[in-house]
């Protein structure tokens, strides 16, 4: 599949230099293009393609009382400059008063503009998240965002490919998120560097499409710059009717064109892994990398179980920033706050499971707070529609406007130095949330059993899953 | 972008693996809109006790590194984040080269936009150099880029691979878009051939 993409985008292509190749959909945001946009003006160049770029508001934007001025100067100046430069070169942009603004991961496919067989770049790392519609998408630099604006195109060496299979039922409870962090822990964070994964087998096959995300997204955790599902009739009833889509007899046409893309049987892939779902339990990380993760039912390892001592001493560094001890049960960390949102986990399904786990329930007392940030406005208001914010807010959670929020706590919503979350997001660097705050990667219905529990729990024990 | 053939520096060895661009530039920088000015920032987190009082325990604080601009670290340097403010950052404090076992795909990359000459060699190879890092203070590496060698001034001698296209980018510090410009053409021709459209078939809220 990757190949048939590569080879259907190719402008130039001569050896002894990188491919050209040609790019269907630039998405950008606040954070990484004023410096590009800066680029193209003082080389007195142009955007090549504004109709097929698409900008939003998300990394910084508040998601609460977005109504009152921005206090942050620099953000506000980022802002700014990102509707000054959409105005000036013709972009399309969806800013934070717009009803269709969300984390740029979220609307893309929900908007329609992602679509099978197409080229898609941002300047983020989580633009593989689009790869779950069979597209090819991936992140870049800031340099590589002004390349784009102006020529629409990128120079890229071919990458080597690793097909992933999970096969077998999920069990209830278990979540594609469940899966990918599975993967990050068995392949470590380099063990995609220079792939491109493609996730098949029955599991997948199995998997909405929100759950497919959730999967490509976490591919560069695993070192790889873009993950890949083949697009199937799951992906096409989900594209069918968004406004991008063609309608009618053109998305017929359309999904037999997007019918060829899967990969041919007997095909070749540089790197080959399977998993099995059935053996698989839910996730929770307790370092400060993704691939630092265990099963809730076991323990926090002694860093001396490690082979590699590079691994051992960053164990030992890692278990220190976390304030945990080895042998310490799982299940008996307590968490301060709950953060259920980003480009990872925070589509509709996942908000439902969230609600399913605390319906008439309320959060620990000991808990000091617990947001749900849906990842775009249609996500949010097709919630508040099905009353989901209505069982959150009465489960003591705070229901907040869309946006990056605490994945990344470039805007008010913080972890504090020291604190613990169980977050739905996907990294857990050291400072990720917050400066010396404690990071916990998990699952949405993982977080919100941990929200109610005020500590991990295996939500296994729920009888809830993630799908109804 | 500064070219860059031939450089010679004082190594400071950052002995940790998997090094995440969030560490070299931490979020609250990422609000910036120009390209300078990131290398007091560099490794801010590690760098500063609170109030911005250097760390004394963090190597880039340590007086024998001052000054340094050959950058020894372990594999899989520059993984996570896409944010190019890292490579800006360590350019900024004066890293020109930055030797690893292995380094994420887009950091990578984006080190060769800057002017950055990004190393890779062998385990065995890196674990000698941090050894001799640590051993002489003051130890310093010559990169030379044309050759394909890093070297000290006790006779070490050390072959690295570099793809031809990008050696040749760092040596005449090319502008690549003006590289991809010079195809305009066969861009136009290929628009011509696929007809590449993204059409609005329902109305959304567009801000403009």
């Amino acid at each position: 599949m990757y190949e048939k993409i590569w080879e259907s985008h190719m402008v130039r292509e001569v050896p002894g230099e990188p491919s050209l190749i040609y790019i269907d959909r630039h998405l950008v945001h606040e954070g990484t293009s004023p410096q590009a946009f800066a680029g193209i003006e003082a080389g007195g160049r142009k955007v090549r393609r504004p109709d097929l770029t698409f900008a939003v508001m998300d990394h910084s934007v508040p998601t609460k009382n977005r109504e009152l001025p921005i206090v942050d100067d620099n953000a506000r100046l980022q802002f700014e400059a990102l509707a000054r430069n959409c105005k000036n070169h013709g972009v399309h942009l969806f800013d934070m008063f717009s009803r269709n603004q969300g984390i740029v991961h979220i609307i893309g496919p929900e908007l329609g503009i992602t679509q099978p067989g197409l080229t898609i770049v941002c300047g983020d790392s989580h633009t593989s998240t689009h790869g779950a519609f069979g597209a090819l998408a991936f992140g870049i630099g800031t340099s590589e965002v002004e390349h784009v604006l102006a020529t629409q195109c990128l120079q890229q060496d071919r990458s080597k490919t690793m097909l992933v299979t999970f096969s077998g039922k999920r069990p209830l409870g278990v979540s594609s998120k469940d899966l990918i962090l599975a993967l990050i822990g068995k392949i470590g964070i380099s063990g995609g560097t220079g792939h491109v994964i493609e996730y098949g087998g029955d599991t997948i096959s199995r998997l909405s499409m929100d759950a497919r995300m959730t999967i490509c997204n976490m591919s560069i955790e695993g070192g790889a710059r873009a993950g890949m599902v083949a697009p199937d009739q799951t992906t096409f009833e989900y594209l069918e009717g968004r406004p991008f889509v063609p309608r009618g007899r053109e998305f017929n046409f359309v999904v037999d064109q997007w019918m060829e893309l899967p990969s041919d049987f007997g095909a070749i892939f540089d790197k080959t892994l399977e998993l099995d779902a059935a053996q698989i339990a839910p996730q929770v990380t307790w370092g400060t990398n993704p691939g630092m993760v265990t099963s809730v039912t076991d323990r926090v390892p002694d860093p001396n179980s490690f082979r590699d001592p590079d691994e051992q001493k960053a164990a030992v560094r890692a278990l220190e920033y976390m304030a945990l001890r080895p042998g310490t049960r799982i299940v008996d960390i307590p968490v301060d706050r709950v953060f259920i949102g980003s480009c990872t986990n925070s589509r509709l399904e996942d908000l439902r499971a969230v609600a399913r786990v605390v319906r008439g329930k309320h959060v620990a007392r000991t808990l000091k707070a617990a947001l749900v940030v849906p990842g775009s406005r249609v996500v949010k208001a097709k919630a508040e529609e099905e009353g989901l914010d209505r069982i959150l807010r009465e489960a003591g959670f705070e229901w907040r406007d869309a946006g990056c929020s605490m994945c990344i706590g470039m805007n008010d919503d913080v972890l504090p130095p020291g604190e613990r979350s169980a977050s739905t997001s996907n990294r857990n660097f050291e400072g990720r949330q917050g400066k010396g705050s404690r990071t916990h990667l998990v699952s949405p219905i993982m977080a919100a059993a941990a929200a109610i529990a005020g500590h991990f729990v295996d939500v296994r024990e729920l009888g809830v899953d993630v799908t109804e | 972008m500064q070219p860059i053939s031939k450089h010679t520096g004082l190594v400071m060895p950052l002995d940790r693996v998997n090094v995440d661009t969030d560490q070299m530039v931490p979020k609250q920088f990422l609000k910036a809109l120009t390209r300078q000015g990131f290398g007091r920032n560099l490794f801010y987190d590690w760098r500063y006790l609170p109030g911005e009082v250097p760390n004394p325990e963090f190597v880039l604080n340590f007086p024998r590194y001052r000054g340094a601009s050959v950058l020894l670290a372990r594999a899989n340097f520059g993984c996570g984040s896409s944010r190019e403010h890292a490579p800006w950052a360590l350019l900024d404090y004066g890293f020109r080269v930055i030797i690893a076992p292995s380094f994420a795909d887009i950091f990578y990359n984006n080190c060769f936009k800057n002017g950055i000459l990004p190393i890779t060699l062998p385990d065995a190879q890196v674990d000698e150099l941090f050894r001799r890092g640590e051993a002489h203070v003051g130890y310093q590496l010559t990169a030379d880029l044309p050759s394909q060698t890093i070297s000290d001034a006790q006779a070490l001698e050390f072959h690295f691979d570099i793809n031809d296209f990008r050696k040749t980018v760092l040596l005449e510090g090319l502008d690549d878009i003006g590289l991809t410009l010079k195809h305009e053409p066969d861009i136009t021709a290929y628009e011509q051939r696929h007809d590449p459209q993204a059409n609005l078939h329902q109305a959304v809220d567009f801000t403009q």
